[in-house]
């Protein structure tokens, strides 16, 4: 551990270690079950709606009908096909979960890197508006935020992004602030680099692995976001198949079709468990101060 | 093992520093780094700059190239081929970092970004600076590897500075330094932190990089046996000032000013026939370097002299020639008593 710390002071990852990081990663039992639990989320999300059937075709005669060959996870109250409508909504969850980290870390990194590369007035300013978005409990702030933006996937995809905001462009602050003073990049300064050159090539990629960690663990945060506020019908709205909007049908029929809460509900503990076992392998691998 | 040379085109030395003075605002008051030093460099020379930890030779180097901390307070002159450099704007400034002054960094292990390729990070500098393409600039950058020494650059330029050592970086760093073919590379403590045969190393390649491309050097060094190596000049400095002036062998063989004196007597001697255990105990100065806070009118060195008088408090020695019967010597020396120069 020692060596690796004098190795890389910053935990950078640089491409040449991919091959070491990777071999690390491998090893350890916990990461890879998170690894396959996301790859089949994946594919689920991406394959699954073309392999099955039509999630809006609703078929009277079978109401509510348990798990059979030809509804495998059974039917709901309206004999639509559960197992169409959970790939339809782990499509759904992809797009909250990815969209809204994507859009945080695009609009964060930058406030980040601006803020901790040139302090003066910015930086206080920066990060007090980031405390006092911190300060609110964070479901508090999605319902309240859901509610202006409007019940759509959209509203759903802006608000979750904006509660992640603060933590990228803390994470991203306290990287650069250690990254700016490294030697490399004093000696980049030397070169005659220009601030936006040394930002883009010896701050960010230096600051990569932390972001990449709180991008794994943002992922799975944003899915619950989504299917809370789709369960509270803030989000996207019946009938598209969102696991959050199948929660809040299938509490009417607990007693009925348990089945109809039970696969949402494992299929929301799945993939939110599989990103966050990930995460964690990935931040023992690239991050040499918290590994075991 | 000359003097001063001139520029190639005759008018005056290729870098001028005069009356530079650099000052720090700090939370404790004002902190005087550089008081007042004259400078000059000529085309292929290499200058030490020598001295203790804060006499002010890192800060004189470092405000060359404008890379001072914001807060800084920088007056005097400093002018490259007749340019004045400390009144260049922060864009025209940054085209003269890495093309006509570079430098190089003590620490060689974290000098290089560890998320690009060595060749990546050569090529950049070519790029920015000489509007080379990609293959012109990998073209250049195995020949500069080539140069400093690096066996199989063609393979090395595809590696990450982690799988090079500290002397391979170190050479790496010089051979960033030496892309754009600067005219002027100063080089901070650049063997500090390698061991001492792989210091020799690094040395050559100075060396050789002064015959070969007639790039001047400045070297900031606390290393007495670095100057002696390599060096053709040497200036002393102390609590911000230079204390003595003087080509390398001239210094060594007739040291002037009681600090140099100082600095030399606490050099361990080569091992001689006397044999180890009767080598004699290390000579220190006593006391200690004085607060760069305040500035009194009176020599710097004076309460740590041996050869302190009266006059020595009363107002404040300046550099001038040492011995006014030899004054092609080119030696020059700030103190009022000096010694009279027949070796230690």
């Amino acid at each position: 551990m020692a060596e690796q710390v004098v190795e890389r002071p910053a935990a950078p990852v640089s491409p040449g270690e991919r091959g070491r990081l990777w071999r690390r990663f491998r090893r350890r039992p916990m990461p890879m079950t998170g690894l396959v639990l996301v790859v089949a989320f994946l594919v689920l999300a991406l394959a699954g709606p073309m392999l099955t059937r039509d999630p809006s075709a609703q078929d009277y005669n079978a109401i509510m009908m348990p798990s059979s060959g030809a509804h495998p996870l059974g039917t709901d109250d309206l004999g639509r096909d559960a197992l169409a409508r959970i790939a339809s909504g782990a499509r759904i969850s992809l797009q909250a979960g990815l969209l809204s980290t994507l859009l945080a870390l695009t609009v964060g990194i930058p406030i980040g890197l601006v803020a901790g590369f040139y302090r003066r007035w910015l930086d206080p300013v920066v990060m007090r508006l980031v405390d006092v978005v911190l300060a609110f409990p964070f479901l508090v702030f999605a319902v309240g935020l859901a509610a202006i933006l409007g019940p759509s996937l959209r509203g759903v995809v802006l608000a979750l992004s904006f509660i992640q905001l603060p933590q990228v462009i803390r994470i991203t602050r306290g990287e650069v602030l250690a990254a700016r003073e490294m030697d490399y990049v004093a000696a980049a300064i030397a070169d005659g680099s220009t601030d936006g050159h040394i930002l883009a090539r010896y701050i960010l990629p230096n600051c990569a692995g932390p972001l990449i960690v709180q991008a794994t663990v943002a992922i799975p945060i944003a899915i619950i976001g989504e299917a809370t506020l789709s369960f509270l019908g803030l989000g996207v709205q019946p009938p598209t198949p969102s696991w959050g909007v199948m929660l809040t049908t299938a509490q009417q029929y607990l007693d009925q079709a348990p089945w109809l809460a039970i696969w949402p509900g494992v299929m929301i503990a799945l993939a939110t468990l599989g990103f966050n076992l990930l995460g964690d392998g990935l931040r023992d691998v690239l991050d040499p101060r918290s590994g075991t | 093992m000359t003097g001063a040379r001139t520029a190639p085109n005759g008018d005056g030395p290729l870098l001028d520093i005069t009356g530079l003075a650099v000052d720090f605002d700090t939370e404790d008051g004002v902190v005087h780094a550089v008081k007042g030093v004259d400078l000059s460099l000529g085309a292929g020379e290499i200058l030490a700059l020598c001295g203790e930890s804060g006499c002010g030779k890192s800060v004189t180097a470092m405000s060359i190239p404008g890379l001072l901390p914001r807060g800084a307070r920088i007056s005097g002159s400093v002018k490259l081929e007749g340019r004045e450099l400390t009144t260049l704007p922060a864009r025209a400034l940054r085209d003269v970092r890495g093309k006509e002054i570079s430098m190089v960094f003590q620490e060689p292990m974290t000098s290089l970004n560890p998320s690009f390729t060595v060749g990546y990070q050569l090529g950049e500098v070519l790029r920015r600076h000489e509007g080379m393409s990609r293959g012109q600039a990998r073209a250049r950058s195995v020949e500069l590897l080539d140069l400093v020494g690096i066996p199989a650059p063609d393979r090395r330029i595809k590696e990450y500075p982690h799988q090079l050592s500290g002397g391979m970086r170190q050479r790496v760093m010089i051979a960033i330094a030496v892309a754009c073919s600067p005219k002027v590379l100063i080089a901070d403590e650049p063997t500090t932190a390698l061991d001492v045969t792989i210091q020799a190393g690094v040395l050559d390649v100075f060396r050789d990089l002064r015959d070969r491309l007639g790039t001047a050097i400045i070297l900031i060094t606390h290393d007495l046996s670095v100057v002696a190596d390599i060096a053709d000049r040497a200036i002393v400095m102390y609590a911000g000032r230079a204390v003595e002036q003087a080509p390398v062998t001239e210094l060594f063989a007739r040291p002037r000013h009681p600090y140099t004196m100082g600095l030399m007597k606490a050099l361990p001697a080569a091992v001689t026939a006397a044999g180890v255990g009767e080598r004699p105990r290390l000579a220190e100065i006593p006391g200690m370097v004085p607060t760069p806070m305040t500035d009194p009118d009176e020599c710097a060195f004076q309460p740590r002299c041996p050869r302190a008088e009266p006059d020595c408090t009363a107002s404040r020695p300046i550099l001038e020639k040492a011995v006014s019967e030899s004054p092609a010597d080119g030696h020059t020396v700030a103190c009022f008593h000096p010694l009279e120069g027949e070796g230690r």
